[in-house]
C-alpha cells in the first residue's frame, strides 16, 4: 500500500499519523507539502490534525482552499480512500467532501481526553478489523468538534449508513452524557456517500501502542493496510 | 534632540544614581532612543541586577551539564548522543493584565527560547497561580490563563504534559504564571547566540514588528498599583500559528550550515538579541532600521527598538548563505530581511532614513550593568506546631474528604484536559500523576518532567522551603522511575527593595543550593521575577523549581495505580508527623501556622536512590511520593486513579498521634503497593531506609485508621467537583 500524508502550515498530527501508518504499513508514507499538488499516485490519503494556516478563519477553511486539496478533491471522487482527523475532518467538509460542518464545542471549552466511539459498520475499507458496535477507546483533542448538519442531511446520514461512530459511554451506550462537544446523534466521524472518504474528530492515531496507554486506534491502519495492499 | 528631563528618565525606570552610569558610559546625554535601550537592558527583568549575586551561588556544573545558565536555555546528556534544553520563565505582570493574551506569550517566549538552541519542543509545563477563589478577579483570570496556555500549546502542537495550579490571597494582586518548555536536540547540534565574523549579515525573520509590548521589560519590572489595567497596551498578542511555522523553519534553517548563532527576540525585542548577540561575541553591529519588517507604518526608531511584538529571531548567517535561508523562509511563508551587520567596533549604531540615530558602546551597556547587594534581613524562625498540640480528627475519613475537595487538594482535570497533552504521540505518562513523561523519539528513553514548590513554607522558612521546592521534584521525578539530572528555576518574589522580601530570597537560594548539591542535581538555567506586589502588599515567597529527570527504558516506570487488589502498602521513609504549615493544619482547623518540615537531604537521596532500583529493577506495582495532605492524601491519590479500594492500617508500633500521622508532610517518603512486601521490606532494611506496611488494596472502599469509610466513587466525586464547580460560577 502507498500513502499520502498532506502537511499544511500549522498541521501537527502530521508525524503521528506517519507513525501509526509506518507501523501497520511496515514502510513509509509520503510526505506531502501543501504546495505540491502534484503528487504520487497513492491508494489512501490522509489529511492530519492540528490548526492549518491558524484556523483563525473557521477551522479547515483556509486549507480547503489550497491547490493540493483540489487535487485531493479530484481524487477522492475517483474512490481513492482519504482519511481525515480531526483538522482533517474539518478540513473535509470545508471541501465538501462529507457532509455537515465542525461548530465549536458546545461547553466552548478546549477537550483533551480518552473517551469511547461506538463503531456503527465494519464494512469499510477502514474498519474491516473492528466489529460492528464495537466499543473502542480513542482521545479526542479538539476546540471545535461539534458536528452539526441540517435535519435533511442528518436524515440522509442515518438512512445511508453514513455515521462511522458514535461517542459512547464506557458501557457502550450513547446518550447525551458520553457526548463531549455537544455534537448531534453524538457523531464522532461521517463517510461520504459512496464510503471511501472518512472525516472524524477523534484520533485514532495517538492510540497504536501499549506503552501510550492502548491500541484500540491500530486496527483502524490494519484495516486500510489489508483492504488496499 | 529632545531634552531628557528627570521626569522621562524617572519614566524610564531609571534611577538617579544609574544615569549618572549612563551618562559616564556614553560621555554625552543619550537620546531618547538610547535612554530606552538603556532602560530595557537594565530592567530588573533583563539584567538581573537584585538577583545577580545570589544566583552566583547556585550550584550549576556536573557531568550531565553540557550548558548551564547564561545561554537561552539549559542544556543536559541523556544519551545516545542526545540532549534535553530546557528552562522555565515567567510571565506574571502581562497575565495579570490581560491573562489569555499574557499566558499564550509566556508559552511562546519559553518555546522559543528553547527552539532558537536547536531544540524541537517536546513537553510543556505551566506553574500557575491565582488568588483566593472568593477573589472578584480569580476565576476571571483562571479562565482566561487556562485558555491562554492552551490556546497557544495547542495550536503550536506541543504537549503540556504537567503543571501546577495553586490558590492563595496572596496572589490576588499578582498572578504567575510560569512556563517551561523541554526539547531535544542532538548533542552536537546546540545553537548559541555568540556573534562572529565581521560583516556577516543580521537576518531578521518571523513575525512583523509592531506597536504591542513597547516597554513590557520595564513593566515586569515595577509594582502594581490601583492604574496597572492601564498598561493593557503593553501586553503583547501571540499568534501560535507563525510560532509553530517558525519553529519548522528554523529547525529546517540548523540542517544546514548556514547559521552563525540565533537568538529570539523575547523580552526588550531587538534590543536585547541583537545586544546580547554582539556582547557574548564581543563584536559590534550595526542595524539599518529602514529593513526592519513593519506591522504598522510611520513607526519611529524608538518602537522599532522597544516592540515586543512575538514570534521573531535574529540570526548571524555565513557569508553568502542570504539565498539558502529565504528560500526555507519563504517556503513556511515567514517574513526575511538582512537588517544589519557585524562590526569591529564593539558599537551599537542603529541607522534609520540614511541618518545615525543611535550609537552606543555594547559592552559596557550590558555587562556593567548595575549590580545591587540589596540590603536583606533573615526571615525570624517561626514557633512550630507539634504533632500534640492538634486535636485528633473526630474522623479521620471524613476530614480526608474535606481536605480533598478543598481549592487546593482538589484535582486539576478541569485544567489538563484543556491542553492537548498527547499530541507529538510520545506521551507515556499523562497529567494527573507524579510527573509527565514523555519518549525520546523514536527510542527506549524517556524525559520526565515536573514543576513544584510550596510557598507556604518558604514563607515559614525559607531555607527550608527553597529546599523542600527542589526535593519535591527529585521526588516526583523518581516517583515515575527517573533519575532526576537537573532543574530550571523561576524565583517569585515581592519588592527587593525590602529587606524582608530580599532575605526570603537569600534564604530560599541557600536552600535551593543545600539541596542541589546533596542530590547532584544542578540548575542549568531560570529566570526571576521580582516586584509581584500591589500597593505594597507581596506574594508569598515562590521559588518554582522545574525539574527533569531520565528514564533509560521505558518499559520500567511506575505509575500511582495499584496493580491488582491484596497488594501491600508500603510506606518508605521516616514518619515524625509534623503538622507545621500542613495543609491539614490550613483546612481542617483553619491555622497557617508553625514552620516548615525538615528536609534531611541525606535520606531524601538514599530513599529516592532505594525507591528507583525498585522501580528500574521491576518490582514495584504503583508509587507515589508524599507531600500535601501526606499519608492519607497519598493514598487517596492512588485510590481514586485506581478506582479501587484500599485500607489504611497503623502500625502497632507508631507512637504518632493518628491524625498527624495520616496528614502530617513529613519529607522525603514515598508509599509503594507491591505483592511481595517481604522482600521489599528485605532490601529496604539492607539499604538502610525506613519501610513499613502501612494498608492493602481491595474493594471499592477508603479506609482509614480512626476514621469510617468511604467510596472511592464519593471521594473522587467530591475531589473532581470543586475546580469545575468553581468555574462554572
Amino acid at each position: 500500500m502507498k500513502a499520502a500524508v498532506i502537511v499544511f502550515p500549522g498541521s501537527n498530527c502530521d508525524r503521528d499519523i506517519q507513525v501509526a501508518l509506518r507501523q501497520s504499513m511496515g514502510s513509509e508514507p509520503q510526505m506531502v507539502w501543501h504546495k505540491d499538488a502534484d503528487f504520487d499516485d497513492v491508494d489512501l490519503i490522509c489529511l492530519p490534525g492540528g490548526f492549518s494556516y491558524g484556523d483563525y478563519l473557521r477551522c479547515g477553511a483556509m486549507s480547503a482552499k489550497s491547490p493540493v486539496m483540489k487535487e485531493v478533491v479530484a481524487r477522492a471522487n475517483k474512490g481513492v480512500p482519504v482519511l481525515g482527523i480531526c483538522n482533517g475532518f474539518q478540513i473535509l467538509t470545508e471541501c465538501g467532501l462529507v457532509p455537515g460542518a465542525l461548530m465549536r464545542n458546545s461547553n466552548l471549552k478546549f477537550v483533551c481526553r480518552d473517551l469511547h466511539l461506538k463503531v456503527e459498520r465494519n464494512d469499510t475499507v477502514f474498519t474491516k478489523q473492528y466489529q460492528a458496535g464495537q466499543n473502542i477507546r480513542i482521545p479526542v483533542a479538539h476546540h471545535d468538534g461539534n458536528y452539526f448538519v441540517d435535519a435533511e442531511g442528518l436524515k440522509a446520514l442515518e438512512d445511508n449508513g453514513q455515521v462511522a461512530f458514535r461517542y459512547s459511554a464506557e458501557d457502550g451506550s450513547v446518550n447525551d452524557h458520553s457526548n463531549p462537544n455537544g455534537s448531534l446523534n453524538n457523531i464522532a466521524g461521517v463517510y461520504n456517500a459512496k464510503g471511501n472518504v472518512l472525516g472524524m474528530m477523534p484520533h485514532p492515531e495517538r492510540l497504536c501502542e501499549d506503552v501510550l496507554g492502548g491500541t484500540d486506534g491500530r486496527p483502524m491502519f490494519d484495516s486500510l493496510v489489508a483492504a488496499l495492499s | 534632540m529632545s531634552e531628557i528631563t528627570p521626569e522621562i528618565v524617572a519614566e524610564h525606570g531609571i534611577n538617579e544614581e544609574e544615569y549618572a552610569l549612563v551618562l559616564e558610559i556614553m560621555g554625552r546625554e543619550p537620546n531618547l532612543l538610547e535612554l530606552g535601550i538603556f532602560s530595557v537592558m537594565w530592567s530588573e527583568h533583563c539584567s538581573y541586577k537584585s538577583s545577580k549575586k545570589w544566583l552566583k551561588t547556585l550550584p550549576t556544573e556536573g557531568p550531565q551539564v553540557i550548558m548551564g545558565p547564561g545561554e537561552n536555555a539549559g542544556v543536559i546528556d541523556i544519551g545516545d548522543g542526545n540532549a534535553a534544553i530546557f528552562k522555565m520563565e515567567s510571565h506574571n505582570h502581562p497575565s495579570f493584565i490581560e491573562p489569555y493574551q499574557g499566558a499564550a506569550t509566556g508559552v511562546g517566549g519559553i518555546l522559543r527560547d528553547v527552539f532558537t538552541m536547536g531544540a524541537r519542543p517536546i513537553a510543556n509545563v505551566n506553574a500557575l497561580r491565582f488568588g483566593e477563589p472568593d477573589h472578584p478577579k480569580t476565576r476571571h483570570l483562571v479562565s482566561g490563563v487556562v485558555a491562554g496556555v492552551g490556546g497557544y500549546g495547542n495550536c503550536v502542537g506541543v504537549p503540556t504534559v504537567a503543571g501546577e495550579v495553586e490558590f492563595d490571597p496572596s496572589y490576588n494582586g499578582n498572578i504567575l504564571v510560569n512556563a517551561m518548555t523541554v526539547g531535544l536536540a542532538k548533542a552536537d547540534r546546540i545553537f548559541t547566540a555568540q556573534a562572529s565574523g565581521v560583516g556577516n549579515p543580521v537576518v531578521y525573520v518571523g513575525s512583523k514588528t509592531g506597536r504591542d509590548g513597547i516597554h513590557g521589560a520595564t513593566m515586569a519590572s515595577a509594582e502594581f498599583d490601583d492604574d496597572s489595567d492601564e498598561k493593557r497596551p503593553t501586553v503583547q498578542v501571540g499568534d501560535p500559528f507563525t510560532e509553530k511555522l517558525l519553529i519548522e523553519a528554523c529547525l529546517e534553517l540548523m540542517q544546514t550550515d548556514a547559521i552563525v548563532a540565533i537568538q529570539d527576540m523575547g523580552a526588550a525585542g531587538l534590543t536585547s538579541s541583537s545586544f546580547e548577540m554582539a556582547s557574548s561575541g564581543d563584536m559590534g553591529v550595526e542595524l539599518n532600521l529602514d529593513q526592519v519588517p513593519q506591522r504598522e507604518e510611520g513607526m519611529t526608531p524608538y518602537e522599532m527598538m522597544l516592540s515586543e511584538s512575538q514570534e521573531r529571531m535574529l540570526i548571524i548567517l555565513k557569508p553568502g548563505k542570504e539565498d539558502l535561508a529565504r528560500s526555507i523562509m519563504d517556503k513556511w511563508d515567514l517574513d526575511f530581511a538582512v537588517i544589519g551587520k557585524l562590526t569591529d567596533s564593539k558599537r551599537m549604531v542603529l541607522k534609520f532614513h540614511g541618518d545615525v540615530v543611535g550609537d552606543l558602546p555594547i559592552k559596557p551597556l550590558a555587562h556593567h550593568s548595575p549590580e545591587y547587594d540589596r540590603p536583606w534581613v533573615p526571615t525570624p524562625d517561626s514557633d512550630d506546631v507539634l504533632a500534640s498540640d492538634i486535636q485528633e480528627a473526630a474522623d479521620t475519613t471524613q476530614a480526608l474528604k474535606t481536605l480533598m475537595s478543598s481549592p487546593n487538594m482538589s484535582s486539576r482535570r478541569w485544567v489538563w484536559e484543556q491542553y492537548d497533552h498527547m499530541v507529538m504521540g510520545d506521551t507515556i505518562q499523562r497529567p494527573g500523576g507524579d510527573a509527565g513523561v514523555v519518549r525520546v523519539h523514536g527510542t527506549d528513553r524517556a524525559l520526565a518532567v515536573t514543576s513544584d514548590c510550596t510557598p507556604r513554607y518558604c514563607k515559614a522558612n525559607p531555607v527550608r522551603g527553597g529546599a523542600q521546592a527542589v526535593a519535591e521534584t527529585y521526588r516526583n521525578i523518581t516517583a515515575v522511575g527517573a533519575t532526576p539530572l537537573a532543574i530550571t528555576d523561576n524565583m517569585n518574589f515581592g519588592n527587593p527593595e525590602r529587606p524582608e522580601i530580599m532575605g526570603q530570597f537569600v534564604g530560599c537560594i541557600e536552600g535551593m543550593r543545600d539541596a542541589c548539591l546533596a542530590l547532584d542535581y544542578p540548575v542549568v538555567s531560570g529566570n526571576v521575577s521580582l516586584y509581584n506586589e500591589t500597593n505594597g502588599k507581596g506574594i508569598l515567597p515562590t521559588p518554582v523549581i522545574g525539574g527533569v529527570g531520565l528514564i533509560k527504558n521505558s518499559d520500567k516506570t511506575a505509575t500511582v495505580t495499584f496493580g491488582s487488589e491484596g497488594e501491600s502498602l508500603v510506606l518508605i521513609g521516616d514518619s515524625i508527623g509534623h503538622v507545621g504549615m500542613s495543609i491539614y493544619l490550613d483546612v481542617i482547623e483553619g491555622r497557617r501556622e508553625g514552620n516548615a518540615p525538615v528536609v534531611d537531604l541525606a535520606a531524601e537521596r538514599k530513599n529516592g536512590d532505594f525507591v528507583r532500583s525498585q522501580i528500574e529493577g521491576g518490582f514495584v506495582e504503583s508509587c507515589h511520593d508524599l507531600s500535601d495532605g501526606g499519608l492519607a492524601a497519598a493514598v487517596a491519590d492512588m485510590a481514586i486513579a485506581s478506582n479501587m479500594g484500599v485500607e489504611v492500617i497503623k502500625p502497632a508500633e507508631v507512637e504518632t498521634p493518628t491524625t498527624a500521622w495520616l496528614f502530617g508532610e513529613d519529607q522525603g517518603r514515598y508509599l509503594i503497593s507491591i505483592g511481595d512486601a517481604e522482600s521489599l521490606l528485605e532490601a529496604a532494611e539492607e539499604a538502610g531506609v525506613s519501610a513499613a506496611i502501612v494498608g492493602r488494596t481491595g474493594g471499592n472502599d477508603l479506609t482509614l485508621p480512626g476514621g469510617s469509610t468511604i467510596s472511592v466513587a464519593e471521594l473522587r466525586a467530591c475531589n473532581e467537583a470543586w475546580m469545575p464547580n468553581y468555574m462554572a460560577g
